[in-house]
Parts: structure tokens; C-alpha cells; sequence
């Protein structure tokens, strides 16, 4: 349903890591996300755009990009949100190689999430008897509190010692590694704590809270770095690190 | 300013960052000022009095503040790290600066 | 860019001169009442065993937590490399260190 009377100039990334803006005028509409701005853009005006989306109802991750400068889930950002004078500029997320236009090469992302030991360590087989955990445990409540990471790279797109630090492995792959070392069940204890330590490990984040602010699964990746500094220093002390 | 910098946590790192720089960068100068006790306090007195002129009482007032703060700033951290977590952070990063000021002032008070 | 134990030294460190900076601020709350002369501060400091301990540690402490604070931006800022940041850091702690003992010798030596 299309308002017709008014428009958004949306301005959008172009390019790869070289490149520029380019500046649509998009039919408003009631109910409009910025994932609805790219997706006429591609479909109406410019098929060359490039641009990744999967669900678009706020549940897979694949839709985040910079909008007006800060990472969000375009497809739950509401237009009304963040339109600036009648504007919205819209670009590829922040501290990932830029493919072309919007989309982003995530490989970096996802090899620090295994560099950090996000990998599970089984210790039981199938003959064994299945595992009771708990959910009210210390253990339990500190893993369930950082799970719900869908892998969208929102805060590490918003993190700054990212942008520093190259081996920095940034919010996600570290809150990862902590639901791990809190996983009962895992047996590379040792050997994540390792991991999180080294040039890129948990003692480089400043606490500057950037991934708490924008995580739009309101995950705490702060609190684990913060768990993995505590889990470490004690594993040096007792000289098994 | 990055727009995604633009909440209170991120600046409290960044003047936790400026405040450790600044305060670095004054060590020395204070540590040589200092030594001139060993070899001639005479010169050492010349130098203390630069501290009866209000803009030196002035900023001796910033560096107490930059010690207070980097110093308040980094025990919220060592909070943060090591006690369980606390929803309060952006009162805690505002009650460092509170502080730091009140304590600041009281020096400036002091030398004037 | 630091890993466990650069950690642990800063955040040891830190919670060392806490305590240590409260000393030095009600001090020179204290002393810069009425003016402050070379006299009137040596007078108190020189011969003193108690202010060379307490500025002695001060300042072994802040070389090692300016050393490894300068150490994280300099990595941040300017992207120096391991051997680098060894060497700067190394550096800095002895520079402050020396300066800072000396200066402390100046002020409670008789």
C-alpha cells in the first residue's frame, strides 16, 4: 500500500571496500523497514544491488547492516526509528571485508568463533547415560544467558577494539567460548581458556559495552569477556594455563 | 563522532583512555621536576612557585581530576571483571565522574 | 594487545595504588594549603623511611601499569607488532622506574 505523496532518500553503500554512496528516492509507506527500503531499491530500481536477507522477521541474523552509522537488523528497524530529515543511509557491516554493495564476507567472523574453541568437546558416547543438567546450577544460568547468539555479527560490527586489534576475536566468538567453559558436559576446558588468551583473547576488551548496547537478542557478551577474564586468571594462578 | 560510539560506556572508556594517556605523559615531567631536590632544591623551589598563579591551581585541579577519574574508573572495571554483574553501569561510570570532580574541587578549595 | 599475565600485572597493579592515590591526593590536599615551598615539603620527606616506602611502591607500581597501559595504545593506535610492544614496554617500565626512583631518592634521601 503505497502513500505515493512522499519519499526517503536513501542512501546506499556501492561498491567494495572501495566505493561510494548512491542516493535512491524510496516511496514511503505505513509499517516500512529498512530491509523494505533495499528491497524496492533492488527490486525497482537497480537489480544490481547486492544485498543479503533470509526470514526478515527478526530471527535468522542475515539482514544486519549499518543504518545511519550503528548495526541493527534492517528487517526490525522500523524506518519511522531512524530517518533523519526525510534520509537513511544504509551500509555494509563494519569490520568485515565488504563483498560487493551490502553484503559482507563473514569468514573472518566465523573462524575467530572457532579460533576461540567454539566447538563442543564431547566427553560421553552414546552407550553412556545421558548427562542431567540442571538448569538453576551457577553453571546453567551463566551458559542459558549467552546461547541465544544467532551469529549476526551485529556487535562485532559495533565493537572498536575490533577495529583496533586484527587477532581481536571479538564479542561473539568470546561469549561463545564462555556458554562453552560453562557446558558441564565439554571436555577442552583447558584448552579454550587457552584459546581466549592469547593476542586476540578476552583481556583486550575495554568494557566499552558496545556489543551489550546494539546485541538486538539483548545477549551480554561483556559479562561473559568479563567470566572468561575471571576463569582465566584463576586457571594461570593455579598454573594450568 | 562515530555514531555507534555515541552511549555513555563508550565515553567512559574513551576518558578512561585519555585520562591514563595524559596522566602517563605528566609522569615524567613530575619525576624530573622532583629529582631537582636531589641536586638543587633552589631550583626545585623556583618551580613550586608556579604554583601560586590561579591557572597552575587550575590545572593542577585537572590533573587531580584525571588521577581521580582514571583511578575511580578503573576500580567500576575491577567491579565489572570481578564482582557479579550489576545492571547499574552507566551509575557507576556517572558516580566515578562525581566523585573525581567533588574530590578535585575539594583540592582546588584547598590551594587557592 | 595483552594476554592473562599482562592482565593480571595491570589489574594487580591498579588495585595496589588504589589506596596509594588516595594517600596522594589527601596529602597533596593537605600540603598545597598556604602554598607549597621546597622547604616545607623536604622538611617532612627527607630522612623518612615511611614516605620512601609508600612513594617507592607508587612508583614501581604506576611504571608497570603506565608501561602496559602505553603498551595497549600504542597497539590500538598504531598497529606495532609483538617484538615491537616487548621492547616499548620494556623501555617505558625502566624509563619511569629510574626517573621515579630517582625522584623519590631526591625527596626522602638526607
Amino acid at each position: 500500500m503505497s502513500d505515493g505523496s512522499h519519499s526517503l532518500r536513501v542512501s546506499v553503500w556501492r561498491g567494495t571496500q572501495a566505493g561510494a554512496f548512491e542516493a535512491f528516492d524510496v516511496p514511503m509507506q505505513e509499517s516500512q523497514t529498512v530491509l523494505d527500503l533495499v528491497a524496492w531499491i533492488q527490486q525497482n530500481a537497480d537489480p544490481t544491488l547486492a544485498y543479503r536477507y533470509a526470514c526478515r522477521v527478526g530471527m535468522c541474523g542475515s539482514c544486519a547492516m549499518m543504518v545511519n552509522g550503528v548495526p541493527r537488523w534492517t528487517c526490525r528497524t522500523h524506518v519511522g526509528k531512524v530517518a533523519t530529515d526525510g534520509a537513511v543511509e544504509i551500509a555494509p557491516l563494519r569490520n568485515l571485508p565488504v563483498i560487493k554493495d551490502l553484503a559482507v564476507d563473514m569468514d573472518p567472523f566465523f573462524d575467530k568463533w572457532t579460533e576461540a574453541g567454539g566447538a563442543f568437546s564431547p566427553t560421553k558416547s552414546r552407550d553412556d547415560a545421558v548427562e542431567p543438567i540442571l538448569p538453576e546450577t551457577p553453571e546453567r544460568r551463566e551458559a542459558d544467558a549467552a546461547i541465544e547468539c544467532i551469529n549476526c555479527a551485529v556487535c562485532y560490527a559495533a565493537c572498536d577494539v575490533v577495529s583496533a586489534n586484527p587477532d581481536y576475536l571479538g564479542p561473539a566468538a568470546l561469549n561463545r567460548a564462555w556458554s562453552l567453559v560453562n557446558d558441564v558436559k565439554d571436555g577442552a576446558l583447558d584448552a579454550r581458556l587457552i584459546a581466549v588468551s592469547g593476542a586476540g583473547g578476552c583481556h583486550n576488551c575495554h568494557s566499552q559495552q558496545g556489543c551489550v548496547a546494539h546485541c538486538p537478542n539483548e545477549l551480554n557478551p561483556t559479562a561473559s569477556i568479563a567470566g572468561l577474564k575471571r576463569a582465566t586468571v584463576r586457571a594461570a594462578l593455579k598454573g594450568r594455563i | 563522532m562515530k555514531p555507534h560510539r555515541n552511549h555513555p560506556l563508550w565515553y567512559a572508556f574513551a576518558l578512561h583512555r585519555a585520562s591514563g594517556l595524559l596522566l602517563a605523559l605528566f609522569l615524567p615531567a613530575h619525576f624530573w621536576v622532583l629529582s631537582y631536590a636531589l641536586t638543587d632544591s633552589a631550583a626545585l623551589d623556583g618551580f613550586l612557585r608556579w604554583t601560586d598563579y590561579t591557572l597552575v591551581k587550575i590545572a593542577e585541579f585537572g590533573l587531580v581530576f584525571l588521577l581521580a577519574v582514571h583511578m575511580f574508573g578503573g576500580l567500576r572495571l575491577m567491579v565489572l571483571e570481578w564482582l557479579p554483574w550489576s545492571p547499574r553501569q552507566k551509575t557507576y561510570a556517572a558516580s566515578a565522574v562525581a566523585a573525581s570532580f567533588c574530590l578535585s574541587t575539594l583540592f582546588f578549595l584547598s590551594a587557592v | 594487545m595483552i594476554g592473562v599475565r599482562l592482565y593480571m600485572l595491570q589489574r594487580i597493579t591498579a588495585l595496589l595504588m588504589a589506596p596509594l592515590v588516595i594517600g596522594h591526593i589527601a596529602v597533596m590536599i593537605y600540603a598545597v594549603q598556604g602554598g607549597l615551598s621546597a622547604a616545607e615539603i623536604l622538611g617532612r620527606t627527607q630522612g623518612s623511611l615511611l614516605w620512601a616506602l609508600f612513594y617507592g611502591t607508587f612508583v614501581v607500581a604506576v611504571a608497570l601499569h603506565a608501561a602496559i597501559g602505553l603498551r595497549v595504545i600504542t597497539h590500538e593506535t598504531f598497529g606495532v607488532g609483538r617484538t615491537g610492544l616487548a621492547i616499548l614496554t620494556t623501555g617505558l617500565f625502566l624509563v619511569l622506574a629510574a626517573m621515579g626512583l630517582r625522584a623519590v631518592y631526591a625527596v626522602t634521601a638526607l
